[in-house]
């Protein structure tokens, strides 16, 4: 069905052939063919919150519920690791550079954008590169970059690394806290002694820009070992429902298999190209994972010729501590075996304006989309 | 008047010491801020009444119940794509004005002024006033300016309050009744992004604009030929999100929304996307919400019509029978969801 | 953290590209996706190209996606895949690298 027409706005012309109103019906008639409930879950926080503002929760069938799990990085990074952003911010030396949407995110001592109010040299990027601009035109300064993020942006955070290397930059380092997200998919199908009980999940929606640095074929070891459905999906809300469909589709047909639903970006290999990048300066590490606990080879951390680069060793901070607040059930959150609204913290104590644990805090965690989009009382009424 | 008794000091050191920026001594009340006013803000926004200089401004009489606003302006940065804190000041307030019924009859300016403010930045924010206020058909009648320590008020904070006169009967959200169409006057969050676009990422070159504008000639128009106008808002802080939220709580009735009624530019929605912000919920300055019977949607949109300001206004939803107070949207997707007023700071100083 | 939006570059000087995204004028490097030029689409995230686009290529994909669900196996998919040119999982070998 190749068209003539050149349409600019590739995005949204992707789901020019399957209309939003054909997907949900296909997935409702395979849900009907289910014959009982199915889990899905995502593992994206830019999935989580396209779910939520795009309303398919309210077009899902009562037998399929489509889960959030560990995808937000800042959720299921310790909260400690923003604390360390922001001491760093409040010295006189240092200026902190950070992507727009970090910096609202709130740890136990405030916000960058807070540490800016109060004086301290916080900087917005769109580019990771800025930072180390910014390391040049002003040597004085101590340029820390905050490099958080799951596979989709850590080649970035190892292109600036590279570039201010290749300068010998000695005012240029990075507060790492990269995670890559097999190790947690993995460790949800598992189970094990930190993680409780398992989570049964039919099948995963799976991120598409993850996807399209590491290759569609970093996701088929959970079809081929656990026999889950995975569907690679873009962002947009007609293609999110479309892999919806085609997720239940596999599952009611007893027929799990990877499928692309994002071919336009995604190929088989990946970027190889991007991740190289990141294995050159990168090597994986145990990472600390809210509700799973320490993964092996879960966290990205600097290889030894580019440790110099590291924030942590430069300003001689420790390992960020794992705090988890009384009450909050965040790990639960975000590794599906919770609701929000079955946090007893949800909605009164716990708000966006006064967030005890960072699935609140952040603007893709579950539980702030769980607040804004649905507003779900205990009582389970809006 | 304080300060006097330095004026001999100040008139005797040479006039290029205060020529360029703004001194303390300005805000006294003596000689140097009458200079100041002589040099930098009359000859902008001189008319009748403020060139008089009394302590207060005397309005004629006029018929019709009064309608009176007051805002504070502490956007940052002063001047952004589209516009400046002088056309907000006189934007946001002639709009309360306006949203009420009310036809502006006089401004009154409080200008705070930072020790070290380039006098040339006070004076393109005065022609900025005067020009938003010949827009509007309105004078700054009245004024005050004070000077605090260098560092203090980021440059400039204006507050404006405003008069206004209501001939019959105003809006009000108890005019709203089930059945109601809502209509928008054109695309949302312009306002909000460009400026915090200009703050956060001032190196990147965009094609966002504030809508910042005066509305009051598009909604005289609008009450003149429409005379069912149940309620109308400016969507200003909160955003769309808010203010429609607002009218499902105020009016105990339940809104629905149409998201693919609602128009956001693709430059907008990007620098949304950047900024981790969603746009229903970011602030407009040159629109306005409006809440009318359905049978007389059409000639509200052809009287919007008219005006340049209201080419892309459209009907975006209605008001439903449910007695709830709460307002859903209805998506792309044919979902729903709860739109609810942004829980806190989303956006600091972006008006 | 994930957006990664489609743009159209509008100058390209060794990694240094201008992207065209909606009128908003972005920087971009197309250090991850070499062999790119001027006037090419790219997926841009962060300030980088992370890959490059076919325009056209877009049509195609909801339409294999029909396909797809009806064939209900890899190996079917991969066939009915082969028989429209494209594979169920993989993109054309000419997109690799980037170079046309």
């Amino acid at each position: 069905m190749k068209t003539a027409a050149i349409n600019s706005q590739a995005s949204t012309a992707m789901s020019a052939a399957l209309s939003p109103q054909e997907s949900i019906a296909r997935l409702r008639a395979a849900a009907a063919r289910l014959g009982r409930h199915a889990n899905f879950m995502e593992v994206c926080g830019t999935h989580t919150v396209s779910v939520f503002r795009s309303g398919l929760h309210s077009l899902m069938p009562d037998n399929v519920t489509l889960l959030s799990g560990p995808g937000c990085p800042v959720c299921v990074t310790s909260q400690g690791d923003i604390d360390q952003l922001v001491e760093l911010a409040l010295r006189k030396d240092v200026t902190l550079c950070t992507y727009g949407d970090m910096i609202r995110v709130t740890g136990a001592t405030g916000s960058l954008e807070g540490a800016r109010g109060q004086g301290a040299d916080v900087r917005v990027l769109y580019s990771a590169l800025d930072a180390v601009k910014i390391a040049i035109a002003e040597p004085r300064r101590q340029v820390v970059f905050a490099a958080v993020g799951f596979e989709t942006t850590t080649p970035a955070t190892a292109a600036a690394i590279l570039e201010a290397d290749r300068l010998f930059l000695g005012n240029f380092t990075a507060l790492t806290s990269h995670k890559v997200i097999m190790p947690a998919m993995r460790a949800l199908l598992e189970g094990g002694s930190s993680t409780g009980k398992l989570i049964n999940v039919d099948g995963f929606l799976c991120p598409g820009h993850v996807a399209v640095i590491l290759g569609a074929a970093a996701f088929r070891p959970v079809v081929e070992n656990y026999g889950k459905a995975c569907v690679i999906a873009g962002f947009e809300p007609e293609q999110i429902a479309a892999a919806m469909a085609l997720l239940v589709e596999m599952v009611a047909d007893g027929k799990p298999v990877l499928a692309n639903a994002y071919p336009q970006a995604v190929s088989e290999e990946g970027n190889t190209v991007a991740w190289g990048l990141v294995q050159k300066v990168f090597e994986p590490c145990p990472s600390y994972w809210r509700g799973l606990g320490v993964l092996p080879d879960s966290g990205l951390g600097l290889r030894a010729p580019y440790t110099r680069y590291d924030a942590r060793i430069r300003f001689e901070l420790g390992t960020p501590g794992n705090r988890e607040p009384a009450g909050c059930r965040c790990g639960d959150v975000i590794t599906g075996r919770a609701t929000p609204a079955e946090c007893r913290l949800f909605g009164n104590v716990c708000t966006p304006i006064r967030a005890i644990g960072p699935c609140m805090v952040s603007s893709e965690g579950t539980c702030q989309a769980w607040f804004k989009y649905q507003r779900v009382s205990k009582e389970g009424k809006p | 008047m304080s300060g006097g008794e330095r004026k001999t000091d100040l008139c005797a050191m040479a006039p290029a010491a205060y020529g360029t920026r703004i001194a303390l001594a300005h805000g006294g009340g003596g000689q140097l801020t009458d200079e100041l006013l002589e040099s930098s803000i009359l000859p902008h926004l001189g008319n009748d009444l403020l060139n008089e200089m009394l302590d207060s401004a005397i309005l004629p009489q006029t018929p019709g119940r009064l309608a009176f606003t007051i805002d504070g302006y502490v956007v940052q940065p002063l001047k952004f794509p589209g516009g400046d804190i002088g056309r907000l000041a006189v934007s946001g307030t002639v709009n309360d004005l306006a949203v009420c019924g009310a036809r502006p009859l006089g401004l009154a300016l409080s200008l705070i002024l930072a020790e070290g403010l380039e006098k040339k930045i006070l004076e393109e924010v005065m022609a900025s006033i005067a020009a938003t206020a010949a827009e509007a058909g309105v004078h700054v009648v009245t004024g005050d300016t004070k000077v605090v320590g260098r560092g203090q008020a980021d440059g400039m904070y204006i507050t404006t309050a405003g008069i206004g006169m209501i001939s019959g009967q105003g809006p009000h959200p108890r005019r709203v009744k089930t059945g109601d169409v809502i209509i928008l006057s054109g695309s949302i969050a312009d306002h909000g992004l460009a400026v915090m676009l200009a703050r956060e990422m001032p190196q990147m070159h965009s094609a966002l604009r504030s809508d910042v504008a005066p509305l009051n000639k598009m909604i005289e128009t609008l009450m003149k030929r429409i005379a069912t106008v149940a309620f109308m808002r400016d969507p200003t802080r909160g955003g769309l999100a808010g203010a429609a939220a607002d009218l499902a709580r105020r009016t105990g009735l339940h809104v629905v929304l149409e998201e693919e009624k609602i128009l956001v530019r693709p430059e907008t929605q990007h620098a949304a996307q950047m900024l981790g912000l969603d746009p229903l919920e970011v602030a407009n300055e040159g629109k306005v919400l409006i809440v009318v019977p359905e049978a007389d949607a059409a000639g509200a949109l052809a009287a919007l019509g008219d005006d340049p300001r209201g080419v892309d206004a459209r009907v975006i939803g209605r008001v439903e029978a449910r007695t709830d107070g709460v307002c859903e949207l209805h998506t792309r997707l044919g979902g729903r969801r709860i739109l609810q007023k942004p829980y806190g700071e989303q956006l600091p100083r972006i008006c | 953290m994930c957006l990664a939006v489609p743009a159209k570059l509008v100058t390209c000087d060794g990694t240094n590209g201008v992207a065209d995204l909606h009128g908003n004028r972005v920087e971009v490097s197309t250090l991850l996706v070499p062999g790119v030029k001027q006037g090419d689409w790219v997926l841009v995230h962060a300030g980088f190209a992370i890959q490059k686009l076919e325009e056209d290529e877009a049509q195609e994909t909801f339409a294999l996606l029909g396909d797809m669900a009806k064939a209900a196996g890899k190996e079917a998919a991969a066939s009915v895949a082969a028989e429209r040119g494209f594979s169920a999982t993989t993109r054309p070998d000419t997109r690799k690298g980037g170079s046309k």
